[in-house]
């Protein structure tokens, strides 16, 4: 029992990755109707937004202490980050310490940006041609995005530790009634989860309860009528571009102390995101988000031992052969809509 | 000639001189100059240059004429590998042996893996595909990895049976492949004519006639019935079937042939180097295969076999270009532009090539979605026009 709860735990943070990947994913499919591969890759930069943001943060002063030296004989350099000079030691360390967070601020901004800017110059191209078209144009762009990442933050994963406080793990199953040290489970991974369910709820209102979401779930129901009302549909399926973009990148940048980044982990998700997608269905938000769980929760419960002593390597395929069941037995996925993409 | 017309019959003939004098023409330059390093006429480039033309001419067969996209075909080329390699290991040397099993694994597999994928097409195929294909490259890495040597990859050693070949030479090392007694596949005659080193490969040669023989059978599958059925699955699938056809056999059988054509450059691939890794399966080599199909131009008869000597000359060619070679180009230059335009321009060299090929793939599905061979013909036309101004563009359709 035990190992279930523990194995669902575990499974709730892969799965929110997932999840909040692909409802980007379906964000841009269900408003552009186009199918993005570089998804992956804004989920990558992402995480090397929260790189980036701790690596300016630790940008050094250096001062030479004449009291001391290194081995050389040299007077010893002692490194002063630019932020504890400014705002003291204590407060500087606390800035430098919660740089992960911080970098959520520094990534909306950045994310949506790239979006725009991806959307603008090349994805509208794209709307007309054929849908391998738009697969193999974002399958460049996202080799393009990971090699220039790797050439500027290099080939090895980068460790962006989480803040302090919250470094340790939580005994969840003392808090309902198992003995301590059964179920361990790291805050970082529960503030994952916490956050994700913010940004997805975040998404849903959105969508649900501001006119500017009301028009855009119009114009994913039929464009055209939408457009002949008078509205520039097209500037606001643009923003919710950016939209899905950040939520790609803050996924990425909450990702980061789970698993150091490096320049493929974007491809990494990539595969399995689209995997979820077609299994919550096309075009299906909240099917995206319930398979995004789902098969994170059950991926995690095949590498049970005891599952795999039945199975031996389920845990490597259990995703792609729940796809390929769902695809075969329900063609439109868990929730998918009618009458998306099927030619 | 061999049941083709004039134009294909020449263009078969272009391909074989190509591939017969490759030697010569890929090593323009003579050995010691400077310009010595584009030279791609040594037998490993030359061999991969014809078994991954091999590879993409399979493909062109599926996505070429059916237009379902299929991301997971590097399994294929997996899966043959790794059973030419155990035939190495059980059977003997020879790689005929080997190339054959390779193919008939490679088709059974493709059979089962298209019988499921098929039922979809779209996006939905694709995925499909990408699923099985990570699927087994999965497997290969753990599961089955008494079947694939896992991380290690499979490789011979002196203790496998070879029933039929010695288990090791006399002096102790494993044997090589070859083709008859005698006759290995890392053999190689080189010819030095004044200042030029040219290098005959038996392994290339035999991968060229493999080569054209898959090629002649591409040129017979695009003009046959079976050809044209499968054109019209491409230009439109629905109205076919309303007129009472099931097209399902028709787009199995092309999944099943390029299937086959992917194990075959698999088998080959482990006989000019008897290792098979689980690397070879991931869906990043099946990306690549799209790419030189796409890059040479999908749907023609010759594109696949460019596009796939452009991005493998390319690799090796961009890839060996360091930071002081750079310098050398731009030595023209006074010193700090030199140096500026070198820190521009290297992060496209070197490791980068990965970077260079995405923009160049971009550019090509943006500006050219007919590849090279449409490039081409634009720039054909553009010539005829400019020289004889009165002339039917119509006549000017060169290798398809």
């Amino acid at each position: 029992m035990d190992a279930i709860i523990l194995q669902t735990l575990n499974g709730l943070d892969k799965g929110s990755a997932y999840a909040l990947i692909a409802l980007g994913l379906t964000l841009i499919f269900g408003t552009l109707g186009v199918v993005n591969f570089a998804h992956g890759a804004l989920f990558m930069i992402g995480a090397f937004c929260a790189v980036t943001v701790q690596r300016v943060l630790t940008l050094s002063i250096i001062t030479l202490d004449p009291t001391k030296t290194d081995f050389l004989g040299n007077p010893a350099k002692i490194k002063t980050p630019y932020v504890e000079k400014f705002f003291g030691t204590d407060i500087g360390a606390g800035i430098i310490d919660w740089s992960v967070p911080i970098a959520i601020l520094f990534a909306i901004p950045i994310m949506i940006a790239i979006g725009f800017l991806m959307e603008r110059v090349l994805i509208r191209h794209f709307y007309n041609r054929p849908h391998a078209d738009q697969i193999l144009v974002t399958f460049g762009l996202a080799i393009v995005l990971q090699e220039v990442v790797k050439h500027f933050f290099g080939a090895n994963p980068i460790p962006t530790p989480a803040p302090e406080a919250f470094a340790g793990a939580i005994d969840f199953g003392v808090l309902i009634g198992f003995d301590p040290n059964q179920i361990v489970y790291p805050y970082w991974r529960l503030i994952y989860f916490l956050f994700s369910m913010v940004v997805i709820g975040g998404v849903f209102s959105f969508l649900r309860f501001t006119t500017f979401g009301m028009v855009v779930r119009a114009g994913m129901a039929d464009r055209e009528t939408v457009g002949l009302l008078g509205i520039n549909i097209n500037k606001r399926f643009t923003i919710m571009f950016g939209i899905a973009a950040a939520v790609a990148g803050l996924a990425g940048v909450m990702y980061a102390p789970i698993n150091s980044p490096n320049f493929h982990m974007g491809m990494d998700f990539l595969v399995l995101s689209f995997v979820v997608v077609v299994v919550g269905g096309m075009g299906s938000l909240p099917g995206a988000v319930l398979a995004g769980f789902m098969l994170g929760i059950l991926e995690s419960y095949a590498s049970l031992n005891e599952i795999k002593a039945i199975i031996p390597g389920i845990d490597q395929i259990i995703i792609y052969l729940v796809a390929i069941i769902i695809l075969l037995t329900r063609p439109r996925g868990l929730m998918g809509r009618k009458g998306v993409m099927e030619e | 000639m061999l049941g083709l017309n004039k134009k294909d019959a020449s263009l078969l003939l272009i391909v074989a001189v190509l591939a017969l004098c490759a030697p010569f023409i890929l090593n323009p330059f003579p050995e010691g100059s400077a310009l010595a390093q584009f030279n791609a006429g040594y037998p490993d480039l030359m061999q991969r240059f014809v078994i991954y033309g091999i590879f993409a001419i399979g493909f062109n067969i599926l996505f070429g004429l059916t237009g379902y996209l299929s991301f997971g075909h590097a399994a294929f080329l997996g899966v043959g590998s790794y059973s030419a390699v155990w035939v190495f290991k059980l059977i003997g040397m020879n790689v005929l042996p080997a190339i054959a099993f390779s193919i008939i694994v490679a088709g059974l597999f493709s059979l089962l893996i298209g019988y499921i994928s098929l039922r979809r097409s779209g996006i939905y195929f694709s995925i499909l595909t990408l699923a099985f294909a990570q699927m087994s490259f999965n497997l290969a890495y753990s599961v089955l990895t008494p079947i694939t040597n896992g991380e290690t990859g499979l490789q011979l050693t002196l203790n496998d049976a070879r029933i039929l070949g010695q288990q090791a030479t006399p002096d102790g090392s494993i044997p090589v492949t070859n083709l008859l007694p005698g006759i290995e596949m890392r053999q190689s005659v080189q010819w030095d004519v004044g200042g030029w080193l040219f290098t005959f490969n038996t392994g290339y040669y035999l991968a060229a006639v493999f080569l054209l023989i898959s090629f002649y059978i591409a040129i017979r599958i695009f003009r046959s019935p079976f050809g044209l059925m499968l054109r019209a699955v491409k230009s439109n699938q629905q109205r076919l079937n309303y007129t009472g056809l099931n097209t399902r056999p028709y787009t199995l059988a092309a999944f099943v042939i390029s299937g086959m054509y992917a194990g075959l450059a698999g088998g080959l691939l482990a006989s000019m180097d008897p290792l098979a890794g689980a690397e070879r399966m991931q869906w990043t080599a099946s990306g690549e295969v799209v790419i030189m199909t796409i890059l040479g131009g999908a749907g023609t008869l010759i594109g696949p076999i460019l596009g796939a000597g452009f991005i493998k000359y390319f690799e090796n060619i961009f890839s060996k270009i360091n930071e002081n070679i750079l310098h050398d180009w731009f030595s023209f230059l006074p010193q700090g532009l030199q140096d500026f335009v070198v820190t521009i321009v290297a992060p496209f060299f070197g490791e980068g090539w990965s970077l260079s090929m995405g923009l160049m793939f971009m550019a090509i599905v943006i500006f050219l979605p007919g590849g090279l061979v449409d490039g081409g013909k634009r720039l054909g036309k553009l010539f005829r026009r400019k020289s004889q101004d009165d002339t039917t563009p119509g006549q000017t359709t060169p290798a398809e």
